[in-house]
């Protein structure tokens, strides 16, 4: 059955902006989506598989490196063959789901049971960290995972690299990754520290008129009466949307960033009284990103107020006596920064 | 007291009517039911199951652990293949049947977050203890909800994924008639719901009376629309019709109302924009899509067609019909959207698995796929020591066996038995000063919420004034849900400290009966008038809520009494010394000294 189209999804702009975004530039650090029930968080992000181009792939690599970057490959692609002679091929970006129970030696990889007792031979059965390696680890309700995945999730996000010190195996591995998480906050807060590490974080509303409702509701159900014909019929959209990510990734480098939009950025910043570096340097990234996807030179004012609430709302000092929302607060230090 | 015979009738109508609709397609709806087990419910569900035909019919226990329900490692299989074998779970062995879930509101978030990613998905991923699987399982769900209050509940997630709200807990047995028709009328509707049709007018009216009713998800419409059109399908017809809007109305949107629309237009006619600029807005979206539409028949406009909708839901909705005749009170008439998982976090936790260890097979269970792996790389070795060591003479027993496992191979499974703190804030909210103190208590919640996750904790507000004490936050761990219960507490009025102090105790206890432990932080000056049976007077107030101070040192929890009158009282210590309670005056209580007050009782950093 095929998934439900990406261009499909009515209104919830943010939120698929921010994919987008992350689709372009992985190093923008993750995305949040935290909202209300109902509102199509896990649909967006798992029709995110079926849109993003293919990418290259070494041959019978378990980790799926890439021949175009002989500096990120893994044990096995890498020291042994020189350069270019790696056989390669096309294969979808990875979009992994991580299930809620999923198991420690599962997420990270173990010793290969089956060819241990077998054969008596030790070798490493890797996990989904490195099923997930240059696409997107998704966990739906990461409110409700475990702690001690949560951390070792987010160490191997921030490292890239996943190291197994395990049942007699000493194994590292890339592993770079988007972390996608979404959830409802009524089910409980996320940690503060791992809310700062996501780079987006948007928030998800349920539509308020009625004309998105109906169109949701819809399309929503010409879907479940005929997935087929109703992927083929939003097909030439996704297409549409598949090349301007793809135009976008190969303009990424060359968008430029004045130094007046980088003052801008820390001014913001500053207003907001954010901690760290974090901030400014994911607002600069999202605005690049952005800049691509709109067939822009250069970063400008209105990039960054564009992408300001999600790339910032979610790393301020919570204040529990100020009632106004983190998005107001970001809303009043872009009006003082950059004027109404 | 029981609500008269026609309305228990239609209810136990409406049951009737869902389990048929429910029997024509099961996987796209699912039911809730709130009702005893009894014989009420058990006579419903045996109306139902001839209508199931052949379609498997499985309980899902309460107590179910992942590998029964996810899946996992088929022990038995594995030692005689010498292979790692699966065994599915519960969920993947149900696909194409009913799953009936009982007491649904006791289930644990964690059981139902895996459930209602099944539902959304119509499959199972497992990714446990070397196995990596995707499974099928398309599964019809009924969820038994045997809550007796209001605020008992299964989560908000899982109702929200499930199309019929049905209400059994006033039906008698006599109310619920035979159903009207057979399997074969069943299967025969199952065919023709395919072709069924529905036009943009029947789908904006749900959305539209959605809206009215003040539900937010867009589940809802979506399950109307479903369901209207195993209506249509039901009673034979190619396309959705009037009659169709309304049962999906009443089934569907009617038990998830959060709004009355007749009150709301007869108490503030003034306030009510939002329903009334949700319909123009529908009007003008229905007048621009219908304008190349050519055969609109005239009767059937978008508007007048949603009224219908919003009447056929109001008149049976459960507000103003189950509030007059069951006695509740208008106070806890819904809240819909309050999530209830801060509450059932509550139920039991047996402790989560958190890795393994070696260990003697007695003193725990027994970590089958850890145990495997330790013992996977001796095997060339220990065959070689057997070998040697029998030499040569015939052997049975170990050299036969495949695997050769030693004790120290045995890896158990460790717990992690999480005591729960739920901090209980019972907060004068009496006199003058109570605004002031109340804004206090709330800053200190918060604040305490804040970092909660990281603590794990859980924090309760009880508010004691006039008469009796109020359970404004029942315990919850999310700070969304604190902030709505805790912006709407009243105060002013005597000071019940007796029921107060009462109050508190009883929900103390009722906490650590599900296993956490209870921190009691009083917020009052001490200066009771009110006794426990509710009379004024100053001296017996006090000799009462004395009495109940030693109730509650009898409990012998953590206790802090924060004495926030201007000058520390020596009553307000009297009262900390008899329920043994640390005693602390804080005249000027503000909101980060006492969460920093409240962390320094706590057990745990």
């Amino acid at each position: 059955m095929p998934a439900y189209p990406f261009s499909a999804i009515v209104a919830q702009d943010n939120m698929k902006l921010a994919l987008l975004i992350a689709a372009v530039d992985p190093s923008v650090g993750g995305v949040l989506v935290f909202g209300d029930r109902g509102t199509g968080k896990s649909t967006a992000v798992r029709a995110l598989a079926a849109l993003l181009p293919k990418m290259r792939v070494v041959d019978n690599c378990a980790y799926g490196c890439d021949p175009g970057k002989p500096a990120g490959l893994c044990s096995a692609c890498g020291p042994d063959r020189k350069k270019k002679d790696l056989p390669s091929h096309l294969a979808p970006v990875p979009v992994v789901d991580l299930p809620l129970g999923a198991t420690e030696d599962r997420v990270i990889g173990a010793l290969d049971l089956e060819l241990a007792l077998a054969k008596g031979e030790k070798a490493f059965e890797p996990g989904l960290l490195a099923r997930a390696h240059r696409g997107f680890l998704y966990i739906d309700e990461v409110n409700l995972l475990e702690d001690h995945l949560v951390d070792l999730l987010l160490d191997v996000a921030a490292s890239g690299e996943n190291v197994v010190e395990r049942e007699g195996l000493s194994i590292r591995h890339p592993a770079r990754f988007v972390l996608v998480g979404s959830g409802n906050p009524e089910e409980g807060e996320l940690r503060p520290q791992l809310l700062d590490r996501f780079g987006l974080a948007v928030d998800v509303k349920t539509p308020d008129t009625l004309d998105v409702r109906v169109e949701v509701v819809s399309r929503r159900d010409a879907y479940d009466r005929d997935p087929a014909a109703f992927s083929v019929k939003w097909d030439s959209k996704d297409r549409g949307l598949r090349r301007r990510i793809s135009a976008a990734r190969q303009r990424l480098a060359s968008v430029d960033v004045p130094l007046r939009t980088l003052q801008d950025a820390t001014r913001l910043c500053m207003a907001l009284g954010t901690d760290g570096l974090r901030g400014e340097l994911t607002l600069v990234r999202t605005a690049r990103a952005l800049a691509a996807l709109d067939g822009d030179k250069t970063v400008e004012e209105r990039h960054l107020r564009r992408i300001a609430i999600p790339a910032l709302s979610h790393r301020l000092r919570r204040n529990p006596l100020d009632d106004s929302s983190a998005v107001t607060r970001v809303e009043r230090a872009l009006r003082e920064v950059f004027g109404p | 007291m029981m609500p008269p015979d026609e309305a228990r009738q239609h209810m136990a109508g409406d049951a009737t009517l869902a389990a048929k609709l429910f029997a024509i397609d099961p996987v796209a709806t699912g039911i809730a039911l709130r009702a005893h087990a009894g014989p009420v419910r058990d006579l419903w569900l045996s109306q139902l199951r001839p209508l199931l035909g052949s379609t498997s019919l499985r309980r899902l226990p309460l107590n179910i652990s992942d590998d029964r329900l996810l899946g996992g490692v088929d022990l038995t299989a594995t030692l005689r293949a010498g292979r790692l074998v699966a065994e599915r779970g519960l969920l993947a062995e149900a696909d194409g049947g009913i799953v009936v879930m009982a007491m649904a509101e006791r289930v644990a978030p964690m059981a139902v977050a895996r459930i209602t990613r099944m539902q959304d998905t119509n499959s199972v991923a497992v990714e446990r203890a070397g196995l990596g699987l995707l499974l099928p399982a398309r599964i019809g769900l009924i969820a038994f909800d045997e809550g007796i209050a209001t605020d008992e509940r299964p989560p908000a997630s899982l109702m929200d994924r499930l199309a019929f709200h049905i209400d059994l807990t006033h039906v008698a047995l006599a109310d619920l008639s035979e159903p009207d028709c057979d399997r074969q009328a069943i299967e025969a509707a199952t065919d023709r719901l395919r072709t069924v049709t529905a036009d943009a007018d029947a789908v904006s009216a749900l959305c539209q009376a959605a809206m009215s009713l003040g539900i937010d998800s867009v589940r809802a419409p979506l399950f109307a629309l479903r369901v209207a059109r195993i209506a249509a399908a039901l009673a034979d017809r190619s396309r959705v019709e009037t009659p169709d809007l309304a049962i999906a109305a009443r089934l569907v949107l009617a038990p998830r109302a959060t709004r009355d629309p007749r009150q709301q237009s007869e108490e503030n006619a003034g306030q009510s924009q939002a329903p009334e600029q949700a319909k123009n807005e529908g009007e003008n979206s229905q007048t621009e899509g219908d304008a190349p539409d050519q055969d609109r028949d005239a009767g059937r406009d978008s508007a007048w067609l949603s009224d219908l909708v919003v009447q056929a839901a109001a008149s049976s909705l459960p507000l103003g019909l189950l509030k007059q005749f069951a006695g509740e009170g208008t106070r806890h008439a819904r809240t819909a959207d309050a999530g209830r998982a801060g509450a059932s976090m509550r139920s039991t936790q047996r402790g989560r698995p958190i890795g393994t260890r070696s260990g003697q097979l007695r003193q725990g269970r027994l970590n089958i796929v850890e145990t495997l792996r330790a013992a996977a790389p001796w095997q060339a070795v220990r065959r070689r020591q057997v070998q040697g060591r029998n030499n040569g003479t015939s052997m049975a027993g170990e050299r036969q066996a495949r695997l050769l496992v030693r004790p120290d191979d045995f890896r158990l499974i460790r717990y992690e038995q999480h005591t729960q703190t739920t901090t209980i804030f019972a907060v004068d909210a009496s006199g003058s000063s109570a605004l002031h103190r109340l804004a206090e208590a709330k800053g200190a919640v918060e604040l305490l919420l804040n970092d909660c996750y990281v603590r794990r904790d859980q924090v309760a507000v009880l508010a004691f004034r006039g008469q009796g004490s109020d359970l404004i936050l029942p315990p919850t761990r999310s700070l969304v849900r604190a902030k709505r219960s805790l912006a709407g507490l009243p105060a002013g009025g005597a000071t019940p400290l007796a029921g107060g102090i009462a109050g508190a105790t009883g929900l103390a206890e009722t906490i650590r009966r599900h296993g956490h432990t209870p921190i009691i932080v009083i917020l009052t000056d001490g200066r009771a008038n009110i006794a426990r049976d509710g009379t004024m007077g100053r001296p017996q107030a006090i000799e009462d809520a004395l009495g109940a101070a030693r109730h509650l040192r009898q409990l012998g929890c953590t206790t802090l009494l924060i004495d926030t009158s201007p000058r520390p009282q020596a009553l307000a210590e009297r009262m900390a010394r008899e329920m043994g309670a640390r005693y602390l005056p804080l005249p000027y209580a503000d909101a980060t000294k006492l969460s920093e007050a409240v962390r320094l009782v706590s057990p745990r950093g």
